[in-house]
């Protein structure tokens, strides 16, 4: 039974959302019709959509607007090199694309590099130079406070991690003798890094299957007409019928072979 | 008596004056001294820089208060108000060269924004007064002009080491063109890239080759694409199938071009096709999809995973191991890296991906170009541990003196 409230729209909302939720759980089964069904959607959409945000973002807010309505013109060269791209359809011209290309690539590396060494080198560097002794009035001391990131335990901890790691990326260096032990700790060290970061990712894509699961239960009530359990059963019959006849077609092409 | 009397009247004058005489210490409040106003330097505009001389009467019961105008007679607006313990150019993190006053004078940087809006080439009028809540004193307004910069002379030890580096770059890859047979570490998984191909071939299956999720600007992609140039050339070499789905129509076109260039290198223009590479969409979890799908059709006999990788890694490389395929992955995202170690048979870490395309192609420009980073790493581990003995020094003699020298490995935004 539907409520009288629900508007058409989120009613069908609630069923192809359910719906293809279903269909793209089945990949965990196997590669199956229902799948293909939803992936099909999904990229087939994904692929439109995207066109039309390229079209009004950047063709229409970004050029067309700045260029015919503010006069902004040397919009002109940035349109110019997008549709350099488009000469690789024409074989004669197609070498005018190299020309974006470059400029592309070479932009993005001129762009990042700077970029990379302020924030990955410099920054990792800066907060690495930490002293390894605290000066209190009482005198010199030695904190170790594991729970304090700035303590001097952990500066100390810092700093074996980051020289053994940075030496195990010493490529033209063979790792042998006191090299190899430096290696390996660098090699601990990323490895209890990764096994946290690992910890971490797991549990917010926990939270994302929850996410679904959430919906899937909200999608389940009497208000939306149950597509939870409607559409859950109708997937099964399916992918039960189709199992049905990959079996049978196999047995057909063993018949016919023998 | 006479001396009692006298006391007693000077007594009660004091007391009477001393209220006044207070008031008269306020009277002579000073204005702020060696007042200055000036285009905040090292920035992208927008911005005013006040400077002046710590006073006499700092303290947290004072307050400065920063009025701005369009014109010298006003009308002036207040923009900040702050106590007079507040803002010095040592709370400013900037390195020694580029600092503009003493460390212990104050330094107060207007940046528009909120209901402050400023415009470059635009001069304003700036007064600081200095109150006390009973007085107040103010100085002469002053006019500066904000515009943006060229040049970050606060990030100028960057340009430094990029120079120092590309020296380095250069000098190894004259060395790496006199002797390219020069030692570099073994590493498991480029040293399967070959084995992954000839299994391909043997099996009669195709390599599937995917370049990640980032456009072209990213290193990582552009390493991913440089290997993809070596990897085709085997393949070509091979006879066996390449496919190169994408999610950038940037990075598809590029190593369309790659692909070709590498099949006409090894003399095998006509065994390629330009559908080798093909778009599929640039939407992370339907490209995902996607792929998964055409690893369990195609079931490719191995899978190259390199370039940046966002939340779909463990997607992909699940799937691929299901599809039976041997993976060889390689990332600088850090965060994907342990879901690539779980499900591929090899994972390139970090700059081992950047080393790829030195290891397959052997090419001295690239050797040249990864012995030089080697050196790069040289020096900044010996500045990492320099910085760290200076700091420790510094500590111990509370001095900030020899910190000067680490400051050079800093960043300053």
């Amino acid at each position: 039974m539907l409520a009288d409230g629900l508007p058409l729209d989120v009613l069908i909302g609630a069923w192809v959302a359910t719906g293809l939720t279903l269909f793209i759980y089945t990949f965990l089964y196997r590669d199956n019709p229902l799948f293909k069904l939803g992936e099909h959607l999904y990229v087939g959409i994904s692929v439109g959509y995207s066109i039309v945000i390229t079209v009004y973002a950047v063709g229409v807010k970004l050029l067309w607007i700045p260029m015919v309505e503010k006069g902004q013109w040397q919009l002109l060269i940035p349109a110019l090199l997008g549709l350099m791209i488009s000469a690789r359809f024409f074989p004669r011209i197609a070498w005018l694309a190299r020309i974006s290309f470059a400029f592309v690539v070479g932009f993005g590396a001129g762009t990042i590099i700077p970029r990379l060494i302020s924030s990955n080198v410099l920054s990792q560097l800066e907060d690495t130079i930490s002293p390894l002794v605290t000066m209190t009035a009482s005198g010199l001391t030695y904190t170790m406070d594991f729970l304090d990131p700035k303590s001097d335990i952990n500066n100390f901890i810092t700093l074996i991690g980051v020289v053994s790691v940075l030496f195990y990326f010493f490529f033209s260096v063979e790792h042998r003798g006191v090299g190899q032990a430096i290696a390996r700790t660098g090699i601990m060290f990323l490895m209890i890094a990764f096994g946290a970061a690992f910890g971490y990712t797991v549990m917010s894509r926990m939270s994302l299957l929850i996410g679904r699961f959430d919906d899937l239960i909200m999608f389940s009530g009497a208000e939306y007409g149950r597509p939870t359990f409607v559409l859950l059963a109708l997937t099964v019959v399916v992918l039960a019928y189709w199992v049905y006849r990959e079996k049978q077609a196999f047995r057909s092409t063993v018949e016919e072979k023998s | 008596m006479c001396k009692r009397i006298v006391s007693f009247v000077f007594t009660v004058v004091v007391m009477f004056l001393s209220p006044l005489a207070s008031v008269v210490v306020q009277a002579q409040l000073q204005p702020p001294q060696d007042f200055r106003v000036m285009d905040t330097p090292n920035d992208g505009g927008r911005s005013l820089t006040l400077g002046w001389r710590a006073s006499t009467f700092d303290g947290p019961s004072l307050q400065y208060r920063v009025l701005i105008a369009m014109a010298v007679e006003g009308p002036y607006q207040e923009v900040a108000a702050f106590s007079n313990n507040q803002h010095f150019q040592k709370d400013t993190k900037s390195p020694w060269w580029a600092h503009l006053f003493e460390q212990n004078n104050h330094r107060f940087d207007l940046k528009s924004g909120g209901q402050l809006m400023l415009s470059d080439g635009t001069p304003y009028w700036v007064k600081l007064v200095i109150d006390n809540g009973m007085d107040s004193s103010e100085t002469q307004p002053l006019s500066a002009t904000s515009f943006p910069n060229f040049f970050n002379w606060a990030q100028a030890n960057n340009l430094l080491l990029l120079i120092l580096f590309t020296v380095a770059v250069l000098f190894s890859i004259l060395r790496a063109r006199k002797n390219p047979h020069g030692f570099l570490r073994r590493i498991e998984g480029l040293d399967a890239v070959e084995e992954a191909i000839g299994r391909a071939t043997e099996m009669g299956k195709p390599i599937l080759y995917l370049t990640g999720s980032a456009a072209m600007d990213n290193p990582s992609t552009i390493a991913a694409t440089v290997v993809l140039s070596e990897v085709a050339k085997k393949v070509s070499a091979y006879e066996a199938g390449l496919i190169v789905p994408h999610r950038d129509p940037i990075v598809l076109a590029i190593c369309q071009e790659i692909t070709k260039e590498a099949y006409t290198q090894t003399g095998h223009p006509d065994a390629y096709k330009t559908e080798m590479n093909f778009y599929i969409t640039d939407d992370q979890f339907s490209y995902t999809a996607a792929v998964q799908g055409i690893m369990l059709r195609e079931r490719p006999a191995a899978i190259f995973m390199l370039g940046y990788y966002y939340a779909e890694s463990l997607l992909l490389a699940e799937t691929g191991h299901e599809a039976g395929a041997i993976q060889i992955a390689g990332t600088d995202a850090d965060h994907q890296l342990p879901f690539f170690f779980i499900a591929c048979d090899y994972t390139l870490m970090g700059e081992e991906l950047y080393a790829a395309s030195a290891y397959l192609s052997r090419e001295p420009v690239m050797v040249g170009t990864l012995r030089a980073q080697d050196m790069g790493k040289a020096v900044l581990l010996g500045a990492l541990i320099l910085g760290v003995a200076i700091s420790t020094i510094g500590e111990i003699f509370q001095t900030e003196t020899l910190m000067y020298v680490a400051q050079v490995f800093y960043d300053f935004k």
